[in-house]
């Protein structure tokens, strides 16, 4: 492996977006959890909301600030390290970043300020307010970057003039083919990814006997809305799947490791592709049912990665582990909620401690499957920037050295390996203190107390909000 | 589109205010981020802390936009300035990270707080010193060849951008001191005054070095300046400057508590003006004007619609937060 500019430019940018795209996978669903929170508090005036709210306002300031100074970095890195990206796709791709900040970023950080200190200052309609801002612009910021990425991945809407991108249609650049999809099954990686981490630190919470009445309602609204997400997001993942099939057919035999064209073909369940000799070493396959779930169809036709000139293909090995476990963190995902549903049948769901630990120990699955996903379409796109058009080679900047990218590749890492560790001990912190500690009006002697019987409002919202 | 209008112009404007409002908003938050380090003790580190609490990440929005906004306005000069800032650019995001995370972790980590009161002192004047250097590289000018930066990495850094590098800490820690003077009171405020005075004996020093250095760097911009009938038009700059240092100057001494702030800002304004006049038009100093390196008119018209509807919404709601933060910190709002 030669360490060129472009491949350091590539470590670099995938060790910057891998670590932002940790906390806006959280913060995108905390944010509208805290204004789930928020309105019931305002509705019902009961203390737990607000004690809850602001014990997850806590943990969400935490992640939000971290998201925020990774993510002013990532506009940059389009200009130091892929200027002649920036300057053949500048045109389209602009005005969709700048959208995001105009609606997005200018949202979450003007209302930021009263979310976390204005309890006292503004009326509580006002504060619920300043939280449904604050999500409603986590939201916007998804739309937005994610019609860019998609774009990237699946362009329509523009002609090419002096190798330059030139937009001629916006809404077909917006809602480009793969957009509707990818925001659909990212959107809900997000909100499961925080539904699991509501759910942890409920059943931590459960466990350890601590603010019981606060933890009975997170682990129970969590598992509501996780028992919605995740089947869902297994039908809308398998949709994107065919659409990817049609817009991306190489990417998809990277994941799917299929090298030959086919009918009909088995699934691979395990293997070790060899990109070199086309061909899988120790494969374990199932007959048909590659075809069966990639077309829908048990004779369905799948294109092979020998289709493509070897110099368009996409490297097979990271697409399909990283596909297998995503779909690996799906399966548990729903194992455990179905076991939840069960337990709550039985009127179990508080008291049942191995379950509790498996749910704790549930955490990071959401992030876990969200990085691998992140890998599977990004590493699929390869050997593009702007898929079947513009090179990634051909991207990065004329003037840099490998000297030069090692250099800020070196800062990044050293940076991020003393920031992420850090936020993440001060976040456990702040998790094993619990929401009665946290809040400085309420009793501390409250844990322990026989917590209140779950509020249907509280699933009500829960379930219409996803 | 047949191009009934010059939107060129209109997004010259936008930019250029957008430019100038990160530099006065999160130009005061870093310069109070600096003086912060010169802070005797706990409480009024707290103090100076939740001043810009609430709102620092709004003005700091102000940075992404105005970089995205010349991505779309103006692509090719985003492609050409950026990689030739690559270093300082690098520097300055980082020191952005220490002073952003700082102001969560300075309060949740008890044993690390002295570290995270230093990332936040030293990242705020990191941070500050790499946007002078970026700025005194953009007046030097960069070598350009097919629309792509040609000169080294390493090119930047030269004595004229170390030199704006220093003009600039002077320059938003006279922005900053002027916050504190208007968010605090007692101790912190008289502190603030006597920080304010070194911080704009250095801004009117640099300014004149620069207003000097940059003539005799580029003959352009000597031109531009002393050609008749340019001179007699221009000349107002330098005197108003002239003016309102010594008003601040005045105004730092006395008992006035939102003049020194008005009057940094109106020296950055004039800097401002002064500068926009020595490049005018380009927008890659000496290589590239605004209409050379401008985007396509459907790229510019569908951003000019939603940021002329949405700019004077942002503005509106970033107000209103300031109202609510109004008045002097009081020291129940904030970190705890």
């Amino acid at each position: 492996m030669h360490f060129d500019p472009v491949l350091l430019s590539r470590i670099q940018f995938a060790w910057v977006i891998a670590w932002h795209i940790l906390l806006p996978a959280f913060t995108v669903g905390a944010a509208s959890f805290i204004a789930v929170l928020e309105g019931l508090a305002l509705a019902t005036g009961r203390e737990v909301y607000v004690r809850t709210s602001t014990f997850w306002i806590k943990i969400f300031a935490i992640a939000f600030g971290m998201g925020v100074v990774t993510g002013i970095i990532m506009p940059f890195q389009f200009g130091t390290n892929w200027s002649r990206y920036a300057s053949a796709a500048g045109q389209v791709l602009s005005p969709l970043f700048a959208y995001e900040g105009l609606t997005a970023f200018f949202l979450e950080a003007g209302f930021l300020g009263v979310l976390l200190f204005g309890r006292k200052l503004v009326p509580s309609w006002a504060h619920f307010f300043a939280a449904l801002m604050v999500a409603i612009g986590t939201l916007f910021s998804t739309f937005w970057i994610l019609s860019a990425n998609s774009w990237m991945q699946t362009p329509a809407g523009y002609e090419i003039v002096n190798g330059q991108f030139i937009p001629t249609d916006w809404i077909k650049v917006i809602f480009n083919p793969s957009f509707p999809y990818r925001l659909a099954h990212t959107a809900f990686a997000f909100f499961t990814t925080t539904g699991f981490v509501v759910l942890g630190v409920g059943a931590y919470l459960l466990r350890r006997n601590r603010s019981v009445q606060d933890a009975r309602i997170m682990f129970s609204m969590a598992l509501w809305a996780l028992t919605v997400l995740v089947p869902l997001q297994m039908v809308i993942g398998d949709m994107h799947g065919l659409n990817t099939r049609k817009y991306q057919p190489a990417k998809l035999a990277a994941i799917e490791a299929k090298w030959d064209t086919g009918k009909g073909v088995p699934l691979t369940l395990f293997a070790i592709p060899d990109d070199k000799a086309e061909h899988n070493k120790f494969a374990i396959e199932i007959p048909y049912l590659g075809s069966l779930i990639l077309t829908h169809d048990l004779h369905g036709e799948v294109k092979g990665l020998k289709d493509f000139p070897a110099d368009q293909r996409p490297p097979v090995a990271i697409p399909f582990f990283a596909f297998r476990a995503m779909v690996g963190c799906a399966g548990l995902m729903l194992a455990l909620v179905l076991l939840g549903g069960l337990l709550r049948w039985r009127g179990q769901l508080y008291d049942t401690r191995l379950y509790l630990l498996a749910c704790q120990c549930a955490i990071p699955l959401g992030f876990i499957a969200v990085i691998a996903g992140w890998f599977v379409t990004e590493v699929g796109r390869q050997p593009w920037t702007i898929y079947g058009l513009l090179h990634t080679a051909a991207s990065v900047s004329p003037s840099l050295t490998s000297h030069d990218v090692t250099l800020s590749l070196f800062a990044y890492v050293a940076v991020y390996l003393l920031i992420y560790p850090t936020g993440l001990i001060m976040l456990l912190r702040l998790v094993r203190k619990g929401p009665v500690e946290t809040s400085e009006s309420a009793p501390a002697i409250e844990a322990g107390l026989p917590g209140a019987p779950v509020l249907a409002p509280a699933i009500n919202v829960v379930k219409g909000n996803v | 589109m047949t191009q009934v209008l010059d939107l060129v112009p209109i997004w010259t404007v936008i930019l250029a205010a957008a430019v100038f409002f990160y530099v006065l908003l999160d130009g005061f938050d870093l310069g109070v981020g600096m003086l912060f380090g010169l802070a005797p003790d706990k409480r009024s580190r707290n103090t100076i802390m939740n001043s810009i609490a609430p709102i620092w990440d709004g003005n700091e929005t102000w940075l992404v936009f105005g970089g995205l906004g010349l991505l779309a306005a103006f692509p090719t000069a985003f492609a050409v300035i950026i990689p030739a800032v690559y270093f300082p650019i690098l520097v300055m995001l980082l020191a952005l990270v220490f002073r952003g995370v700082a102001f969560e972790f300075r309060f949740r980590d008890a044993e690390n707080k002295t570290f995270w009161d230093r990332a936040f002192c030293y990242g705020s004047a990191i941070a500050t010193f790499a946007q002078g250097v970026v700025l005194g590289a953009f007046v030097q000018g960069f070598p350009v060849r097919d629309g792509q930066f040609a000169g080294t990495s390493f090119a930047f850094l030269t004595p004229f951008s170390i030199l704006t590098g220093v003009a600039l800490m002077f320059g938003y820690g006279l922005l900053g001191a002027g916050w504190l003077i208007l968010k605090t009171e007692g101790d912190i405020q008289a502190a603030a005054r006597r920080q304010g005075r070194i911080c704009l004996i250095g801004v009117v020093t640099a300014i004149a070095i620069v207003s000097i250095w940059t003539p005799i760097m580029v003959p352009a911009v000597a031109a531009r300046w002393f050609s008749w009938p340019n001179i007699a038009l221009f000349a107002p700059v330098p005197v108003l400057s002239g003016v309102i240092a010594l008003g601040t100057w005045r105004s730092l001494g006395g008992k006035a508590e939102t003049a020194p702030f008005f009057g940094a800002i109106g020296l950055f304004v004039l800097s401002y003006i002064g500068m926009a006049i020595s490049l005018y038009p380009m927008i890659v100093p000496y290589q590239l004007t605004l209409w050379e390196a401008a985007s396509s008119p459907r790229t510019q018209a569908f951003l000019l619609v939603g940021t002329l509807f949405l700019v004077p919404v942002i503005l509106t709601y970033s107000s209103w937060s300031y109202w609510v933060f109004r008045g002097k910190v009081r020291a129940e709002v904030g970190y705890e």
